[in-house]
């Protein structure tokens, strides 16, 4: 079997000393630095970037999927523990999770969100094996034009999905791409929007880009509030789950990974939409769905299964056909690009080490997430407790030293600040960051394909609805954005947003 | 009801976007535009801008009829502090070395807190320092002077 070679190959990798120290490494910063209150994954990971360039790309990796898995899983914690959502996929956790902590049964809460993470994680990295390799290989196939068109489908469906307004999250899409223009033209060699600066002549680095719109924004729009919190770090409770609590969150979890593994492989959907459905279920099938709501144990192993089992998935068109499907693959995936990785197709195999060691880390990851969470649960519980007007300064430092010391250049810092700007402002008025970054990140290699088809073609357009491939995703595109203008889907779209805002706060 | 067009969520995000996509079409002419076989560095950019001043009216004029004003205050003086706080530290570094960057990066972040306590500031700011130095400079060995004077 061609699949175990594969696996003895990937475990090789994965288990050297080094590797399973990254990966260890990773998991560990991501849970500590995902736990703190107001930090949700996507400022722990863009925080974090910095510190995995210096590395070999196959660790780098292993060490920011091990930042990603304990980032998600810091924010179930605060979930449970604070009732604050690290992001929104984690908001639905809040809801029984937190009650669970209120009647003293915090610690099972946080014993079932680990389990049902780790099955529906496993699952979910199984999925990436079972339907990747084929994707992958049918990807090979597409020319430049089916290229241009899946980054289309992927930015399109990125917006028509995301949270919130449409036109602003598409409008997004275009500043990113025009952000990502910046720097020398790779065809001819023009610079473009570089002010003059030789600094901005390899563009504007992603990092820089992704702590500005992500951390700076987030930390603004916290200080705005008051801090107002009730931390349960007294009565965690026992951590060992019950025997009924096992059987009863066993099925949840099993339902809420298939829903989660479906909305992950769709581009822009990813773990939020995933958990909330995944809670909607159950309470459908309960046989008593007051009790939702109070503490009901499948409330937290369904969303939470869900969400994992989302985050997992979304790997698959990341590494596959280089299209992230969330921001927080756009982060993964542009610093695959900077560690000098190219994601597609071609990834497995020109680098079938990297890519089968990254697959095998993932269980390895999601296996010591367990293992480090729940004796640790004691110490996260103590983090929650520090006051945000010490978190944030240091926060603000990590953000400064980290784009500093890239290429140990000011302007990286001075940038940072005026992109922070942007994304505050942007953010105060509800246009959603995630799409900017996914325009940012495919937006050279949309104009690298489009020039690419039209030249070949010689400058007929009709390249893009001759190749069957290309028509198919622009066709999907296309119905995609006329059905959100058709009233009663976008009434039922707002519908879910407002349910979805409902339960975070 | 009326929002005043500087309160106008959408409107606002709307003029935002115009804005962008005018100044990114005007530096654009200065680049090739190209013929669509053979596009010049200028064509893309030019597309992009015009459509993202297309979506700028489409969203100003649906922020004319919703009339969603920007929820909760704007939170401009901590978000002057944090940018001066990372332009300080950005200046200082090369000139006066890792610590007085970090002490200034602190000191000016820290008041966009609620609280300010001194003391409390002055203990961060060291255990800070001591910790990226030897997270940066001695593990990472990042080429950075603790302290300098290079004005």
């Amino acid at each position: 079997m061609e699949i175990i070679d594969h696996f003895v190959l990937g475990f090789g990798v994965a288990l050297s000393l080094q590797n399973l120290a990254y990966c260890f490494l990773g998991v560990l910063l991501g849970t500590l630095i995902g736990v703190l209150p107001g930090v949700g994954p996507l400022v722990t990971i863009s925080m974090l970037l910095p510190i995995t360039f210096g590395l070999p790309p196959v660790s780098a990796v292993i060490m920011l999927s091990g930042i990603y898995y304990g980032a998600q899983y810091g924010g179930s914690t605060t979930a449970i523990l604070v009732n604050l959502p690290g992001e929104t996929s984690s908001a639905v956790t809040c809801l029984d999770g937190y009650q669970m902590a209120r009647r003293g049964r915090a610690g099972a809460a946080l014993a079932i969100a680990a389990l049902s993470s780790f099955v529906a994680g496993c699952i979910g990295t199984l999925l990436i094996v079972a339907l990747g390799v084929p994707l992958a290989s049918w990807a090979l196939r597409f020319g430049a034009e089916d290229y241009f068109a899946l980054m289309v489908l992927g930015l399109v469906a990125a917006s028509v999905l995301s949270h919130g307004d449409m036109v602003k999250a598409l409008a997004m899409v275009v500043v990113g791409l025009l952000i990502g223009l910046v720097g020398t033209d790779v065809n001819s060699g023009v610079e473009r929007y570089t002010f003059g600066l030789p600094e901005l002549a390899d563009g504007i680095g992603f990092t820089v880009l992704a702590v500005g719109i992500f951390a700076i924004s987030e930390v603004v729009i916290n200080l705005e509030q008051k801090e107002a919190r009730e931390v349960f770090t007294r009565n965690v409770g026992g951590l060992m789950p019950r025997w009924e609590d096992l059987k009863a969150s066993f099925l949840p979890t099993l339902r809420g990974t298939a829903i989660g593994s479906f909305f992950g492989i769709l581009p822009g959907t990813g773990p939020s939409i995933s958990s909330f459905s995944a809670y909607m279920l159950e309470k459908k099938l309960a046989k008593d769905p007051s009790r939702f709501g109070q503490g009901a144990i499948e409330g937290v192993a369904a969303p939470e299964a869900a969400n994992n089992a989302a985050a997992q998935t979304a790997f698959i068109p990341t590494l596959t056909l280089g299209i992230p499907g969330s921001a927080t693959m756009a982060l993964i995936l542009g610093a695959l690009i900077m560690n000098g990785v190219q994601p597609g197709p071609t990834v497995m195999a020109r680098n079938p080490e990297l890519f089968w060691g990254v697959i095998a880390s993932m269980f390895i990851g999601n296996a010591l997430l367990v293992a480090l969470n729940l004796p640790l649960v004691g110490l996260w519980v103590r983090l929650l407790s520090i006051p945000y007007r010490w978190l944030f300064p240091a926060i603000v430092m990590f953000c400064a030293l980290g784009n500093y010391s890239l290429n140990n250049s000011a302007i990286d810092v001075y940038l940072c600040a005026a992109i922070g700007v942007l994304g505050y402002v942007l953010a105060k008025l509800k246009c959603p960051p995630a799409p900017l970054v996914l325009g940012y990140v495919l937006g050279p290699m949309m104009e690298e394909n489009i020039r690419r088809a039209l030249l070949l073609s010689e400058g007929d357009l009709s390249v893009f609805v001759k190749s069957p491939i290309s028509l198919t995703f622009l066709s999907l595109s296309l119905l995609l954005l006329v059905s959100m203008a058709l009233p009663a889907i976008r009434r039922g779209k707002a519908r879910v947003d407002q349910e979805e805002e409902a339960s975070a706060t | 009801m009326r929002t005043s067009i500087f309160k106008n969520q959408d409107a606002l995000a709307g003029l935002l976007f115009m804005g962008l996509g005018a100044l990114g079409f005007a530096i654009a002419l200065g680049y090739t535009f190209g013929t669509t076989i053979d596009m010049g560095p200028g064509y893309f950019p030019r597309v992009l801008s015009l459509v993202l001043i297309g979506f700028g009216i489409v969203i100003f004029l649906k922020g004319l009829r919703s009339c969603m004003p920007v929820e909760g205050g704007w939170g401009w003086l901590p978000l002057a502090l944090l940018s001066a706080s990372l332009l300080l530290f950005g200046f200082l570094l090369e000139r006066a070395g890792l610590v007085p960057a970090l002490a200034a990066l602190f000191f000016v972040s820290a008041r966009a807190g609620h609280e300010f306590k001194t003391r409390e500031v002055l203990v961060l700011t060291a255990v800070m320092s001591v910790f990226a130095a030897v997270v940066f400079v001695w593990g990472l060995k990042l080429p950075y002077a603790l302290f300098a004077w290079n004005f």
